[in-house]
């Protein structure tokens, strides 16, 4: 376990380089904000809105005492999206979808001898893999994440129109009521390190394969489990730290 | 030239190269041949540095390889093309874009000075029309040839081929032993071919290297190699039923 850890630091002080050439790296990086990112787009929508309309009928139907006004349901939607929903559980939905990609994308290249192949051309292959994705995804995540703090208000204004639990008036009254601006910081900062850490950890897992289809595919389930466990402890270290 | 001198290797206890000196000379097809498990593809990795000496050192030239830093090797990396046993094609890429990809990374030439140097490196392989397919649309002795390419596309000086005619049909293969040769002897350079396919021993093996138990065993070229009296090459060449038959 240690050894394993010293390796992944040994890996990123490799991966966090200068790049060969800035004009590959560049070209890099925006075909990874499409396969890391833009591609991700359509399942975080449906997730963020179905989350957002879920927590909207739960608190709905828990307010019983008439002396609670009906907009602390829009509160309560926009606080747990924004604080919690999109930056944590989305971030978690990304570890399985882009994290099992690219470790298997780096191990299916190490196995067939493609690293090997960059090493022998005098190329960095940790940076001229890893480096791109890290970026990309510290970059582009963020965006994502308010694209789902969007879609998942959204998700909670829908409830309004389809039931009669609340109204409109009362739910759009309630995400606008005692607003604070440092949430969507705290978020932000939280949506940035899980992106590093979904990234780099995939990147880790895929860049150590040995063997073959069987070892890209565990690897694969590696990358998973470790990036959504740090996705977890990092959760608690950060709130401790930024919300306390 | 590539020199290896009193080199060994070790993974763990186990002693996989045992104190081996050999020269690899320029102009000519230089082949490593031995049994699988011999050690003779961890010689190559040793060669290229993509695993590291444990003993004894490596000179490509005048200038000692084991001894250098990162960036050091980063220079001489240039001067080396690899064929590897699958091929190792980018499968992200096209034909054109893996034979060019060296050319990308290393130079500041124009688009269309690549694309040229791509189109001389694909017709010297005979494959003029194969730039835009992908490594999944080529067959195994396609793929051979475009990485011959993407291999001798810097205009390398040293060439290193791992079993090279590995899983082709042999009218394939000697398509491949020719190409190899042929690149040989027209770019000057040294070329480090490892394999354990007799026919190519036979038809290029201008220098050959037999490794038996890690050790280098003996040396000699492809005249030799059937005439030796060295029994356990002997039983390495003699090992195949034609072989046998001929003999």
């Amino acid at each position: 376990m240690l050894s394993r850890f010293g390796r992944y630091i040994i890996l990123m002080l490799k991966v966090f380089r200068k790049p060969d050439k800035m004009q590959v790296f560049w070209k890099q990086f925006f075909v990874e904000i499409n396969n890391l990112g833009v591609e991700s787009l359509g399942i975080v929508a449906v997730i963020s809105v179905f989350m957002g309309a879920v927590v909207a009928i739960q608190t709905a139907y828990n307010i019983d005492s008439p002396l609670i006004p009906l907009k602390m349901v829009g509160f309560t939607v926009r606080q747990s999206v924004i604080l919690e929903f999109s930056p944590t559980i989305i971030s978690l939905i990304l570890a399985g979808k882009v994290g099992s990609r690219i470790a298997s994308e780096i191990g299916t290249m190490r196995v067939t001898e493609q690293i090997d192949a960059l090493e022998i051309m005098g190329i960095n292959p940790a940076n001229y893999l890893i480096f791109p994705k890290v970026t990309a995804a510290m970059v582009f995540n963020p965006v994502i994440i308010i694209i789902s703090m969007g879609f998942g208000l959204v998700g909670g204004w829908l409830v309004s129109v389809f039931t009669s639990l609340y109204t409109s008036y009362e739910y759009i009254d309630g995400i606008r009521s005692w607003f604070e601006g440092y949430t969507i910081i705290y978020a932000l900062i939280k949506t940035v390190v899980f992106a590093y850490l979904i990234t780099s950890i995939s990147g880790f897992m895929g860049f150590i394969v040995k063997g073959g289809a069987i070892e890209v595919g565990a690897a694969s389930t590696k990358a998973v489990v470790w990036s959504s466990i740090m996705i977890i402890l990092f959760n608690l270290i950060l709130t401790q730290l930024l919300l306390s | 030239m590539i020199e290896a001198n009193n080199i060994s290797k070790f993974f763990g206890d186990n002693q996989v190269l045992k104190d081996i000196t050999v020269r690899f000379e320029k102009g000519k097809t230089n082949l490593i041949i031995g049994r699988s498990g011999s050690g003779k593809t961890v010689l190559v990795k040793c060669l290229v540095g993509l695993l590291e000496v444990d003993e004894g050192y490596i000179m490509f030239g005048d200038r000692n390889f084991s001894q250098m830093t990162f960036i050091e090797r980063k220079k001489v990396r240039k001067e080396i093309g690899m064929l590897f046993q699958g091929g190792a094609l980018f499968d992200s890429m096209t034909v054109e874009e893996n034979v060019m990809f060296p050319l990308t990374m290393y130079t500041n030439q124009s688009l269309e000075e690549k694309k040229e140097r791509v189109d001389f490196c694909l017709k010297w392989v005979n494959l003029e029309d194969a730039n835009k397919l992908l490594p999944s649309e080529l067959s195994g002795g396609m793929t051979k040839r475009v990485a011959i390419a993407r291999a001798i596309s810097m205009n390398p000086k040293y060439l290193f081929c791992d079993e090279p005619t590995s899983g082709l049909d042999p009218q394939t293969a000697g398509v491949i032993d020719d190409l190899i040769s042929r690149l040989t002897k027209e770019f000057e350079m040294t070329t480090v071919v490892n394999t354990h396919d007799m026919n190519s021993v036979i038809k290029i093996g201008d220098k050959i290297s037999f490794i038996y138990q890690g050790q280098l065993w003996w040396e000699g070229d492809k005249k030799q190699v059937l005439t030796t009296e060295n029994k356990e090459l002997n039983d390495f060449v003699f090992s195949t039923e034609l072989t046998k038959r001929l003999k």
